[in-house]
């Protein structure tokens, strides 16, 4: 049990007093994996994320049951500022750089969990992971491209040194080459610094390439869960998550309609 | 000739005093989009700390600035933590009505404390600092001025553009969801900035006082002065709020000297009027960057 670095058991998260998002979700994330959460919009995986990075807050949303043991102690509905201090990092949807401060600047916004500590050596790391920040230091973060602002966000969150990285969807509007060179490093990420890492992403193909594990999130409820490789060889994922049908082509569009699978799960 | 440079010298350190109470302003406006109507109020505290200790205490005038200033600081810090904290989250309207209470509240202890009476300060400055051109004379205050705003204004230059803490005011104000989302401390941020805020205006309220003596109806009058300061410049833009405030202090006084005294404290209105109507986001106002 002293593997699992995170877990949540059966949480519920209600916004505003009012709307129920997440109804019962549990999962466990192993020390030193990367755990992909896949699901269609409005499943409720970020709002799984922010539950977990303490988020959930500024929002007016609350866990109302459950619990979220994090080295085992409970962090639900504790503050951001707590819970980034404990190592864990998210990383928001749509990037949100801060765009009237240069590359470098944006960097150092990283370190604000342990101010007054030595930066200098980060910045070399964050640099070496994305030779092409470093090009750009100087430069204001507002006038990146896409793929760089992904690749500033994520060397922000690197900078925090965290023990838990929570990326939203960091292939959102990329091209894919981009995406393919995030996915490689966050690959080596993992690998490299021994991060653990929880990937909510759109993009199922890429995401069970890279992740040791999955789960299938639908209507604020774990629907499915299970290893990359059984999920990428599950009928029902390679039917509505990677576009092939069940025999394994490449699904053409003539059947679109005369026969749709029902999902197994609902 | 003369006249014109006395004008200017007058004019150039009075709106860098604005200048500098008006970064305050804007500095709380970025951080936390309150507008702060207690600015005045935070200016005549300040200019009252500091007649409090020069000539009640009997301190030494340098002790005097300096523990006044640390006066303000706190007294910042204060009002962040006890009036303004507990109503993050709530809706900005009702934390700007907030700081008009605050602002009547520190009329009325000022009034019950020192009344209305004008009061002076001991005429401290040296006289090396009088500036001496031909026929013209420049009281020492005016360069004394200058030189310590200049000094403020590097300051706090080098604070934002280098320190941890001070990236880190920025980027609150850039984007406060991704910095809270990496851990930086928003509360610290927001108690930062009013102290910050109060700092700067107490700084400007001493040297007001010097100028012009201390009377609380004055400096508060004065310190509504950051409105059009602040819409000239840009309201989130603190190199604008000096550049604002030297400009509006030039008109002031040269309306003052060249067309008639009692003028000066209505044309920084009408520029006002007229900035809003032809640049509405101010000199220096943000541009949102737009990558297309």
């Amino acid at each position: 049990m002293d593997a699992i670095l995170l877990q949540l058991n059966n949480i519920s998260v209600v916004y505003s007093d009012v709307i129920q998002v997440l109804k019962g979700v549990s999962l466990a994330v192993e020390k030193n994996h990367i755990v992909s959460l896949l699901g269609s919009n409005g499943a409720g995986k970020t709002t799984t994320l922010k539950a977990i990075s303490g988020l959930l807050k500024p929002e007016n949303g609350r866990v109302t049951d459950g619990t979220i043991l994090y080295q085992n102690s409970e962090i639900q509905n504790r503050t951001p500022e707590t819970i980034t201090r404990h190592g864990i990092i998210q990383v928001l949807e749509g990037r949100q750089p801060f765009k009237y401060l240069t590359i470098e600047e944006n960097l150092r916004v990283g370190t604000a969990t342990r101010w007054g500590k030595p930066y200098r050596e980060d910045l070399e790391k964050v640099y070496h992971y994305f030779p092409a920040l470093e090009k750009r230091r100087g430069g204001l973060a507002g006038y990146c491209s896409g793929g760089e602002l992904q690749m500033l966000v994520m060397g922000r969150a690197l900078m925090a040194h965290p023990e838990l990285l929570l990326l939203d969807e960091p292939s959102l509007g990329l091209a894919p080459l981009v995406v393919r060179e995030i996915f490689r490093i966050i690959r080596r990420i993992n690998q490299e610094e021994g991060t653990t890492i929880i990937l909510v992403e759109q993009n199922a193909r890429m995401a069970l390439q890279i992740a040791h594990y999955g789960y299938v999130m639908e209507n604020g409820k774990i629907v499915m869960d299970g290893t990359a490789d059984v999920l990428r060889e599950n009928p029902d994922i390679r039917e509505f998550y990677l576009g092939m049908s069940a025999a394994g082509t490449v699904k053409s569009y003539t059947d679109v309609k005369s026969y749709r699978r029902r999902k197994r799960w609902l | 000739m003369d006249f014109f440079m006395q004008l200017l010298i007058g004019g150039l350190s009075v709106g860098f005093l604005y200048g500098l109470s008006a970064m305050g302003f804007v500095m709380i406006f970025k951080s936390s989009s309150v507008l702060n109507f207690a600015h005045g109020e935070l200016l005549a505290i300040g200019a009252y700390f500091f007649l409090a200790l020069s000539t009640w205490a009997n301190l030494s005038i340098p002790l005097s600035f300096l523990l006044a200033l640390g006066g303000c600081f706190v007294l910042g810090l204060l009002v962040e933590r006890v009036f303004l904290r507990p109503l993050i989250g709530e809706p900005l309207i009702f934390v700007i009505m907030l700081t008009v209470g605050l602002a009547a509240m520190f009329k009325g202890l000022i009034l019950l404390i020192w009344g209305g009476n004008l009061y002076t300060y001991p005429d401290f400055l040296p006289k090396i600092l009088e500036i001496r051109w031909g026929l013209i004379r420049i009281p020492p205050v005016y360069g004394t001025t200058l030189i310590i705003g200049t000094l403020f204004l590097t300051l706090f230059g080098l604070f934002f553009k280098f320190s941890s803490q001070g990236i880190y005011m920025r980027s609150v104000a850039d984007n406060q969801r991704a910095a809270l989302s990496l851990g930086v401390n928003v509360k610290r941020v927001f108690a930062l900035s009013w102290a910050i805020a109060a700092l700067v205006a107490g700084m400007s309220g001493m040297v007001l006082g010097i100028i012009n003596g201390v009377n609380v109806h004055n400096l508060s009058a004065i310190g509504l002065k950051v409105f059009p300061v602040v819409i000239l410049g840009g309201l989130d833009s603190i190199g604008g709020a000096i550049i604002g405030g030297i400009i509006i202090g030039l008109l002031e006084t040269f309306t003052g000297g060249y067309l008639s005294p009692s003028l000066r404290d209505v044309v920084p209105y009408i520029v006002l009027v007229l900035i809003l109507l032809i640049k509405p986001y101010g000199l220096f106002g943000l541009k949102e960057i737009e990558r297309v």
